[in-house]
């Protein structure tokens, strides 16, 4: 098991006070008891009421601002921060404004009252929240000229997104006029080409703050055809403009920023993009040159001089194998012919006379072959190898 | 640079960018059309750019007076 040194359970304490949101500003209703007015300018006391009590301080320059009579028994409000004193191990509310019961109590009833009569109107819904453009060409801005608020806005614009057009709609901040000034201003802005409106006034006091918590403005804010923004007070500071505006800011600049993109990040997105566009450049370049080298080494095995090359090697080879065939084929008639020419010399008559044989030939160079084809007193040529004898038959 | 985007106001440009960024990627274009989108990329690269950079925030005021209809 852990185990915590005072202070640091106490710190952790103090972290959770100081996290919760409801703690940061809250009225309190009370009867004073208890106060002492330090010499330091700072007041202690303790409010109570039938159940229970609360401590609370306030610090010299809040308490210097206090004009209603504090002394035990007064019944007042009071506004601050509930935190922790570390030092004493108590909570106690840091108290930054005191009011009479009926004096600002009042006006923090009425918005209490306000907003839950616009919540239940719908107004409040999420659903109804539209989407802030990304890039607007024309920002409306209601705000006072005079402020800083103003001049935070333009600040922020032209560091971020100077390409914008901005339409200041002026109107009072603060004050009676102020409701119906910032619901003039507001309409005007509807009748113009802005992509987005951005409502907005710098921190001050609760009742500086007030007439963003005039029912008029938040209908008039519901109503716009445009997204808004609103950027009103300081980041604690809650209007009911912020609850109704498509988009709450913590402050002016706030505003303006969610309104714009931002131009370090657009020149990048650019950068980005041309370097794609240069590489798909690149890749569909280098493809293509691919894709064309192997068409020329495809051509160059398709050229007429490689056809006519790989042609003339076949008809080289039919021509050879031609030759051969012509040349078998004489061949073969020669042999043939001999054995002809031997056959013939082997008939030949001149062979058989130079044996001693002899042939008889009449006058018509007949052979004789019987005796009856001669008569008496006929002359016959007898043939010899070599030459040949005239003879006459006897009988 | 072409007067077309020239006329170009920044998202229409940059838009015009990214959707032929997209184009060049999905491929199957001629060897033509690819130069000729590299070309107008290129160029609405530079146009956005120098949008952004040279812009000076402009302001108008419209009063009771000037929407008064």
């Amino acid at each position: 098991m852990q185990t915590y040194s005072v202070r640091d359970i106490t710190e952790y304490i103090k972290g959770l006070f100081d996290a919760d949101r409801n703690l940061g500003s809250v009225w309190v209703q009370g009867e004073v008891s208890r106060l002492t007015r330090a010499r330091s300018g700072h007041w202690y006391f303790t409010i109570k009421d039938a159940h229970a009590q609360l401590s609370c301080v306030m610090f010299r320059s809040a308490a210097s601002r206090v004009s209603i009579d504090v002394s035990p028994g007064a019944e007042i409000v009071v506004h601050g921060k509930i935190g922790v004193y570390v030092a004493r191990g108590e909570y106690q509310l840091v108290a930054d404004m005191i009011e009479a019961v009926g004096g600002i109590g009042d006006l923090h009833r009425q918005y209490e009252e306000l907003k839950r009569k616009l919540a239940e109107a719908g107004l409040f819904d999420q659903a109804r929240k539209r989407a802030i453009p990304t890039f607007p060409a024309r920002i409306g801005v209601v705000t006072s000229p005079n402020a800083a608020a103003w001049h935070d806005i333009q600040t922020v614009l032209s560091r971020r997104m100077p390409l914008v057009e901005v339409i200041l709609s002026p109107t009072l901040v603060q004050g009676t006029e102020a409701p119906a000034q910032i619901v003039a201003a507001l309409k005007r802005l509807y009748r113009s080409d802005a992509d987005v409106i951005l409502l907005a006034r710098g921190g001050g006091s609760l009742e500086d703050l007030w007439c963003f918590n005039d029912e008029l403005v938040a209908r008039t804010v519901a109503a716009s055809p445009i997204p808004i923004i609103s950027g009103v007070g300081h980041e604690i500071d809650f209007t009911i403009v912020d609850f109704v505006a498509d988009l709450r800011a913590p402050t002016p600049s706030a505003a303006a920023e969610l309104a714009t993109p931002n131009r370090d990040d657009l020149l990048q997105d650019i950068d980005r993009l041309r370097m794609r566009l240069a590489q798909q450049f690149d890749e569909s370049l280098g493809l293509r040159s691919r894709e064309l080298t192997n068409m020329q080494r495809q051509l160059r095995w398709l050229t007429p001089s490689k056809r006519i090359e790989a042609d003339s090697r076949v008809l080289l080879e039919l021509r050879q194998r031609q030759y051969r065939a012509v040349a078998t084929f004489l061949t073969h008639l020669h042999e043939r012919l001999a054995s002809r020419e031997r056959a013939l010399n082997a008939a030949n008559p001149a062979h058989i006379l130079g044996r001693g044989y002899a042939l008889v030939i009449d006058e018509r160079g007949d052979i004789i072959r019987r005796a009856a084809q001669v008569s008496a007193g006929q002359r016959l040529d007898i043939r010899l190898a070599e030459d040949k004898i005239k003879v006459k038959v006897d009988e | 640079m072409t007067d077309d985007i020239k006329k170009l106001g920044y998202e229409a440009a940059f838009q015009q960018l990214e959707d032929l960024v997209a184009q060049l990627e999905s491929g199957e274009k001629s060897l033509e059309e690819s130069v000729a989108l590299y070309e107008r990329g290129r160029q609405l690269s530079a146009h956005c750019q120098s949008l952004l950079e040279n812009a000076q925030l402009r302001v108008r005021q419209v009063d009771d007076e000037a929407l008064r209809d």
